[in-house]
Parts: structure tokens; sequence; C-alpha cells
């Protein structure tokens, strides 16, 4: 084999550029049989980086359930894909961009949007609903509340312009993720079976095309950049952030789709993670096949790139086809329509080698499926931290409380429980009038036009429970998942899981992840949502050390009828108002205790999945039978926070009057999982409980729906109008 | 009787308007292409919200010079009705169809929420459905919303009857407008942009409790239904 030696000497030790071990240098020497080439050696780094080759998880990933009855396509594409019934599909995903959001808020959220959008209608799919995750640090803090703000404005700019509604999500704010924010962003679409579009290159002679933007050299190596630790030079590292241009990409989702529904094309990828190299060598290695591609012929921005740059760029907007036999007009026409290009690069081999040529002289020669599929796979040593075993006992008179009134003013002001008016009156969370149910709810509600059926989508994580208890964490991220899509009507369906975490190098860190999986594992299976697809982020750490184990649940639940929707807030005065589960003397690991201590500690509250499934049961089918006019689920500052929420959008209080069996404290801030709150008639009430009954549930009366006030007991007496103004105005009021 | 929706690259509230004639009135509707050099016979253009051309350089700039909009000149300059809404409204202000400008929301940000308006002249093709001051809701989506034109500019805009929207008052303007101002038409009264997005809030579904924007359509259907072509003030 002939390899033209390109001028750059590699330095002494040139895997240390790449994001490699010296292991995985002599690894490479030895499958090659011979030095790896500059671009070879970059070729590798970034497919074996963990971004692209997931090499630190995957033996633990592979635990996760990942089949079920509605899955069309489970993890391995760009996204998962299930039933919806009618022939219709759902594909939709999760993907985080931490680090390039740590350097540059703005960009780096705008292309995590344009990413994961991307990953969507690649399948096929139209995307119609956008989700975001977001963790930052204290938003006291100058630097968090630029993060904020430019991730912010990021999101706004880059959703907004290309025209997809965002919908919903959550935020947290915790000293935990200062100076290594969270981005993690969802994108939900629609698609007939028919229209399944897959990554796959096969027909040997059959074109290679590079679709979309030209490139460029911006994001060049990021997906190392992703699977390294954030330093105080990181800043430095602003050039591996790509620039979105959420025009060009509007383009070319119409044009996509069009060409999808065209039937022209064997394949098409997104462009992401590693770009040229990793699109072709994942399309080769699904395929069997090879690809060899001359890099003289992409377009390209700026002159004189070289291979290296050419093949490691994560320039936005671009997609790798392979065209049907004689389909190469087709493809172009339709690119051209939509003023981009298309231009063929390349062609499918039988050799099942990554080819690249530069103006035919060959610069690199791999094979496709030891980039693709044949990383090394590790099992990193795992070791249960020491303050897992130090953590205190929390009890009601651990923590300092002068007076209720003010403790629940103040839950509703703390950032984390607040309103997020402030960021989703930036986001368009209309366009495309599906939105049903919109940002603030317990779960967003899409409908699908022309059809009865509804779409529930949801993210949930917290990040505290986890870090105190990885498994009990994971478990109760997916029990509030569902439990929030119940509360909107729907059936959790499947989960898509953005798994942020520290450096997985660290045993601690290894042992929170391999936990945290256990969980969801567990969780999934008894709840019925296999896991579709999803994303691994490590490495998120700053100077003072990693962010709490944060794997984020985006689930997605289906409506059989829109008219089945439901919503969290009180709609009339005098119904009644019933706790389904049941309220323990839990305060460990509880808002309340940050709040008003400043502590995050305790034990995570009990989690019973069986019981957990019984009481969405039970809240399900009451709303099917029409018993229920509103359902909330109890998360962050438990029952009277809960309740509060209920009571903002009529302005419609509550009085309620009930028999306590724990501490004050519990009853009001206590977040016990598996809670619901409901409202109904009183007509109502003798059907709810028989329903309640048969599924071996116990509820509680907790009084009833009234004018203005909320009293709760003798313990709270407050105007609705003053709590909910602070709650509609503590975040505003940080950033003034 | 017909109606055309066009469509210019990186417009995304093509399809939201098409739905609420097409599904929700049974109007004939038409998608036009940004590049066609000519226009069927219509009885109503509406040039719809998003991001044209990327909103680069400034909103609805690049889009007047699209070659569609020449045959929809002359089509408004033809007495036919044109509605931009958003975007649209930023286009034809762009085409010199309606008089003034937009800038920058006066807080830099996107915003997207409902607010109130007062409807100021319901003798227009759009504005039919609708009693004089009667205050409605409608949302609002857009971060270059702040309409601007000069003294001259504004004396003549209210003599002339052509301030059609206002919002309600200063805590409802979303934008820092001047006076104001949501929606505006020409001196004839067959031109009609305005910030807020009638299609947002034409079906129960999606805006409980709000018929502001179906009646927005109901005005311009009634129009061409029952006045034909004749454009009454």
């Amino acid at each position: 084999m002939k390899l033209q030696i390109e001028v750059i000497k590699l330095p002494d030790k040139p895997w240390e550029k790449e994001g490699l071990t010296e292991n995985e240098y002599e690894m490479i020497i030895k499958l090659l049989d011979r030095k790896p080439t500059e671009t070879e050696l970059g070729i590798f780094g970034v497919m074996w980086s963990e971004h692209c080759s997931y090499k630190n998880s995957k033996l633990v990933l592979k635990t996760l359930p990942t089949t079920g009855q509605c899955v069309l396509q489970g993890p391995g594409e760009n996204a998962g894909i299930i039933d919806i019934g009618d022939n219709d599909a759902v594909s939709f995903k999760i993907e985080s961009h931490n680090h390039p959001s740590a350097v540059e808020p703005f960009q780096g959220a705008a292309t995590g949007v344009g990413g994961i959008i991307r990953d969507i209608f690649t399948m096929g799919a139209r995307p119609i609903a956008t989700l975001n995750s977001l963790r930052f640090g204290n938003l006291d803090n100058d630097r968090v509340k630029y993060l904020f703000k430019g991730v912010v404005s990021g999101i706004s700019s880059y959703g907004n312009s290309i025209g997809i509604p965002t919908v919903g999500g959550e935020i947290f704010f915790d000293d935990a993720y200062e100076g290594n924010p969270l981005v993690n962003v969802m994108s939900v679409g629609i698609l007939d079976h028919k229209d399944i579009a897959t990554a796959t290159a096969s027909g040997v002679g059959n074109s290679v095309m590079v679709v979309g933007a030209a490139t460029g050299r911006d994001g060049i190596q990021g997906a190392s950049f992703a699977s390294d630790e954030l330093t105080e030079d990181s800043d430095e590292d602003r050039p591996a952030v790509q620039v979105g241009d959420p025009f060009m990409e509007k383009l070319l989702l119409e044009a996509s789709l069009e060409l999808i529904k065209s039937d022209s094309i064997i394949g098409i990828q997104d462009m992401g993670a590693a770009g040229l190299t990793s699109s072709s060598a994942e399309m080769a290695s699904r395929g069997n096949s090879g690809i060899e591609i001359d890099i003289s012929k992409v377009p390209t921005r700026e002159a004189n790139m070289t291979s290296y740059e050419i093949m490691l760029s994560e320039s936005q907007e671009r997609m790798l086809v392979v065209p049907k036999k004689g389909k190469e007009e087709t493809v172009e026409k339709i690119f051209s329509k939509w003023g981009l290009h298309a231009e063929v690069v390349g062609k499918v081999t039988d050799d099942g080698m990554l080819r690249i040529l530069n103006n035919g002289n060959t610069v690199a020669e791999i094979s496709a499926k030891l980039l693709a599929d044949e990383a090394p796979e590790y099992k990193r040593e795992s070791k249960k931290p020491k303050y897992v075993d130090e953590i205190n006992e929390i009890k009601a008179s651990n923590i300092r409380s002068n007076d209720f009134n003010e403790d629940l003013l103040n839950l509703v002001s703390s950032p984390t429980i607040a309103s997020k008016k402030w960021v989703y009156e930036q986001y368009d969370h209309m366009v495309m009038t599906n939105t049903v149910v919109g940002p603030g709810s317990d779960a967003a509600v899409v409908r699908i036009k022309q059809k009865d059926k509804a779409l529930a989508l949801t993210t949930d994580n917290n990040g505290k429970y986890c870090y105190l208890d990885p498994q009990k964490g994971g478990s109760i991220a997916v029990a509030e998942a569902a439990r929030n899509i119940v509360c909107s009507g729907g059936t959790p369906m499947a989960i898509t899981d953005g798994l942020n975490f520290g450096n997985p190098m660290d045993p601690e860190i290894y042992w929170q992840f391999e936990n945290c999986v256990k969980g969801i594992s567990k969780a999934c299976k008894v709840l019925d949502t296999p896991v579709i697809g999803g994303n691994v982020s490590f490495y998120n750490e700053n100077p003072k050390g990693a962010v709490y184990p944060t794997p984020i649940i985006g689930m997605v639940g289906l409506l059989d009828s829109i008219d089945e929707r439901l919503t969290m807030d009180f709609k009339d005065e005098g119904d009644y108002i019933f706790l389904v589960g049941e309220t323990k003397e839990e305060l460990g690991a509880s808002e309340y205790l940050k709040v008003n201590e400043g502590k995050v500690d305790g034990k995570v509250p009990s989690i019973d999945l069986d019981l957990e499934k019984r009481v969405q049961k039970t809240v399900y089918t009451a709303n099917k039978n029409k018993l229920i006019k509103s359902a909330h689920d109890c998360s962050e500052g438990g029952l009277a926070v809960a309740l509060a929420e209920s009571t903002f959008k009529y302005n419609i209080g509550v009085k309620i009057d009930v028999g306590i069996n724990t501490s004050n404290k519990a009853l009001l801030f206590g977040e016990s999982q598996s809670r619901i709150v409901v409202s109904l008639d009183k007509k109502s009430v003798n059907e709810f409980k028989e329903i309640a009954k048969a599924n071996n549930v116990s509820i509680k009366k907790l009084g009833i729906t009234q004018k203005n006030r909320y009293e709760f007991n003798n313990l709270i007496n407050l105007e609705i109008k003053e709590l909910k103004m602070r709650w509609e105005t503590a975040i505003e009021k940080k950033l003034q | 009787m017909k109606a055309g929706v066009v469509t210019f690259p990186g417009s995304n509230c093509d399809y939201d308007v098409y739905n609420v004639l097409d599904n929700i009135f049974n109007f004939d509707t038409d998608m036009i292409w940004h590049k066609d050099k000519t226009l069927d016979d219509y009885d109503l253009i509406v040039l719809p919200g998003g991001f044209s051309y990327g909103d680069y350089l400034r909103s609805g700039a690049i889009a007047r010079f699209a070659d569609i909009m020449e045959p929809v000149i002359d089509f408004a300059n033809n007495g036919g009705i044109v509605l931009g809404i958003c975007n649209g409204f930023q286009i034809l202000l762009e085409s010199n169809l309606l008089p003034g400008a937009m800038k920058v929301n006066d807080n830099l940000k996107f915003v997207c929420k409902n607010v109130k308006l007062e409807v100021i002249n319901n003798l227009t093709p759009f504005t039919n459905q609708y009693d004089n001051n009667e205050i409605i809701d409608m949302p609002v989506a857009h971060g270059e919303g702040n309409y601007y034109i000069d003294e001259k500019g504004l004396k003549k805009l209210k003599k002339n009857n052509q301030i059609v929207l206002r919002y309600k008052d200063e805590s409802e303007n979303p934008n820092g407008s001047l006076n104001n101002i949501a929606g505006i038409c020409n001196i004839e009264g067959n031109v009609f942009g305005l910030m807020p997005h009638p299609e947002r809030c034409s079906e129960e579904i999606i805006a409980p409790n709000n018929n502001d924007g179906y009646r927005m359509f109901a005005s311009i259907i009634d129009e061409i239904t029952n006045r034909g072509d004749k454009i009454a003030r």
C-alpha cells in the first residue's frame, strides 16, 4: 500500500494531541501493522473518543432494556423510533452540548439544538418539538448569569429561527454545576413508517455525496474536546466550538425530508461529532461496506484546508448521502431547489475500508469497522465514594424554620422551583400550531394535526438525589418522568437518556455512573419504558470537581385522544383535592433542606416502583373515566409547592385540612415519591375511591379549592397573588 | 376563490396559515414558491411569519428581492388583498407596500407570549368582524417588532385611519413600538401587516376561549365572498 506521508512530522507523543492513550496508540499500530499518518491518527482520535465510541460506557449501557412492543428502532442509529399506531411513528433523542456551552454559551447551546434536530430529520421524521434540560451554578454568581443568559439566547436564536417550538424542559441551579453547565436538548419528530431512513452505505459503486453547508475550520476535534475535562485554559478551546446557522439548517431540513420522501436514497447520515470521519465510517460499517472519499471534492469555505482539517471539521448543517444508483441528479435537483450544495465526493466499495484520497493520493486507509465498532471497550475501576457512607439522617428538627408562610415563599422563589417564564418567553413555543399544553406544565402536550392522538413530552432528573444515592436517583428520574406523562393524560411509552457525569477514570465517578444506570434500568423495566437511544457525556468537571451525576430522562407518552389531556391547574372553586400515594417522614435531599440550611444531605426519598406503577395507573384510569379535573406530581418542594403551582393559572386557592402522621415539615415540604395531587368534582369522589381501591393505592382527601387564598391546616395562610408574584418574578430579579 | 401563501427560504409559519385557511375555513389555498415570477388569479396573498433568509442583514430586507415579490407588489397595487404576519409585515415594510420600519425589540430579547390588542379600525377587509375599540388577545413571537415611523409619517397614519391594531397599553406592548402600534394598513386598506399571529388563535384546541385570530381570517373571507374585489373602507 502506498501512503503519501504528509509534510508534518509527527511529534514525540503523537497520541496526546488526539486524546488517545499510549496503549491505544500501540494498539492502532498493531491493528494497522504500521504507524498511522497524521490524518489517520486524527481519525482514530475522534472515532475512539468517548463521544463517538462510548468506550468507557458501552459495557454498562448494554444492561439497559432497549426492546419493547413499541420499539421500531433502538439505539445505534441517529435516533430511536417508536410506533404510535396507524403507521405513525415518533423519533426522538436527547443530546448534550455541555463543554461547548461552558466556553461559548450562545453558540454552544445553539449548535446543541441544531445537532439533535439533525439527528431526528435524518431518520426521516419531521421535528415537531424541542425540550431542553439545563443545569447551572448558583444564579448569584456573575459568570453563571452570563452562561445562563447566553445559553437561553442561543437556544432561542436557533430554535425560533428554524421554526420548531421549544415546548418544555427543566432547569436546576446548584453550585455543583458552576463552571460546567449542562445543556441537554431533546428533539421529537413524527413520521410515517414507510419513510423511516437509515444511515447505511451499501451497493458497490454507489456514489457518496456531501450535501448542505460547505466545510470550514470550525469545531475541529470537537469530539475530543468534549471528551476531556474543562480546565482554566479551556477558554482557549473556543475554536473547537462550532458556529450554527439555523437558516441553513432549515433549508437542509426541508431538502432532506423532500429527498427521503422521493425514494431515491439508500442511506443518509448527519455529520455531527467528528464530521465527515464518523459519518463515513459509521455508514460504511453499518452497511458492511467500504467508502472511498476524495476530499479535494468536498466543498470548503476556506482555501488550503488540509485533509486532517477536512476530515475532522465539525462544521454544522451538513449530511452524507448515498443515493440509489443513477439518482445523483435527483439529489442535486432537490438540494439546488433549496439553494444547497450536493457534491459527489466518493463511492461505496466492497473492501470494508474507509479510504481517504486527496487529489488521487491516499492519505488514510483504515477498516471502517475498526473505527466505528471496534474501539476498545473499558470496564473502568469502580469504587463506592466515601461521602455516600457519611450521609447524615435529616430529621425535622435539623431544619430551622420560623414561619411556614416564609418557608413556602422562599421555596417558590428559589430559582430551581421558581417560574421559568423569563426563559420560555424567549422561546417560540407555539410555532407549528400544535402546542396544546406548553412550557411550565408537568409534561408538554402537542397534537398531531388531522389525528385525534397527541404526544406528551417531558425531561426529568434530580441531580441531588443521584449524588446522594445514584441508584435510587436513577430510578426516581424515570419514575418522575412517567408520572409527569400520566399527569398530562398520557401513557408512558419510551425514554431517551442523557447521561452526564464527571471523569470516568475516577473510580468514584464510575461507581456513580454504574449505579445510576442500574437504577434507570430497573425503573424502565417495571414501568415498561425501554431506552431507544441517548447520549453519554463524561468529563463534566471544573477545577473544583465533578458535577452531580445527572442522567436526564427524556420521555415520550401517547394520548389516545387529545381530549384526554390533563393539566396541573385547579379549575373551579369547591372542587375536592385528593393526594394519591403516601407521605412519609422524608426530608433528606429536599429542596427545603437546601433552601433553609444550604445543605445537600440526607437519605433520598424511598421509591417502590411497583407502588409507583399503581399510583400512575390510578390517575391514568381516573382520567380515562373523566373523573379528575387536574393532576400534578409532587416533586421538588413537596406537597406544599405542588399545591401552590396548581393555584397559579386560574388564581384558585386551596383550603387544606388534613390529619397528619408525620412532622409538619415533612408533610409540607418532604419529597416522598409516588404522590400525585388531583382535584375533582364532589360527585366523582366515590368512583375515584373505587379505582384507587382496585389498584391498592391509598388516597387521602386534603381539602377543597377556594377563592384567592392558600390555607394549609393552621400552618400556612397566604394570598395567591403574593405567592404567585414571588414565584413568577424570582429569576428576573436575580438577573437584574 | 383562492388564497396563496408564499414560502420564502426560512419561512416557518407558512403551513400554520395554510392549515387555518385550508382545514379550518375549507378555503381553497395554494402554497406559492418564492422563485415564481408570476401569480395566478388569487383573492388573497399571505406573507407568513418566520425568518426569511435567516433574517440576515435585517428582517425582510432580502425577501423583498425575491422573484415572487414583483407580482405580489403588482397584485397589491391593483387592489388585491395582502396580509403580512410578523416576518410578512417586515417584508411589506421593506417592500414599501407599507410605511415605516422595524427595529429590534427594545429589551433586545425575542418575546413569545399572548398580548392584549385594541382594534382601532374595523373598517378594513381584515377586521370587519371586530368592534372598534374591542380588546382582543393574540400571541406574538418576534425579536424585531419595534415599529417606527417619523412624526410626519405617524400623523399621516393617524389621519388616514391606517393604524388598525394597537397593543392595549404600554404594559401590553412587548417590543417598544411607537404609539403601541401592532398592525397597520396602506391608505387603500387592502394591504395589512401585523406583528401578532392570528393563525395561532384560530382553533379552540390550541387557543381555548380565543377566536380572535379566527375572526381575522373570517373578516378576510367575508370580504372576498360578499364584496368581490371591491375594496370598501
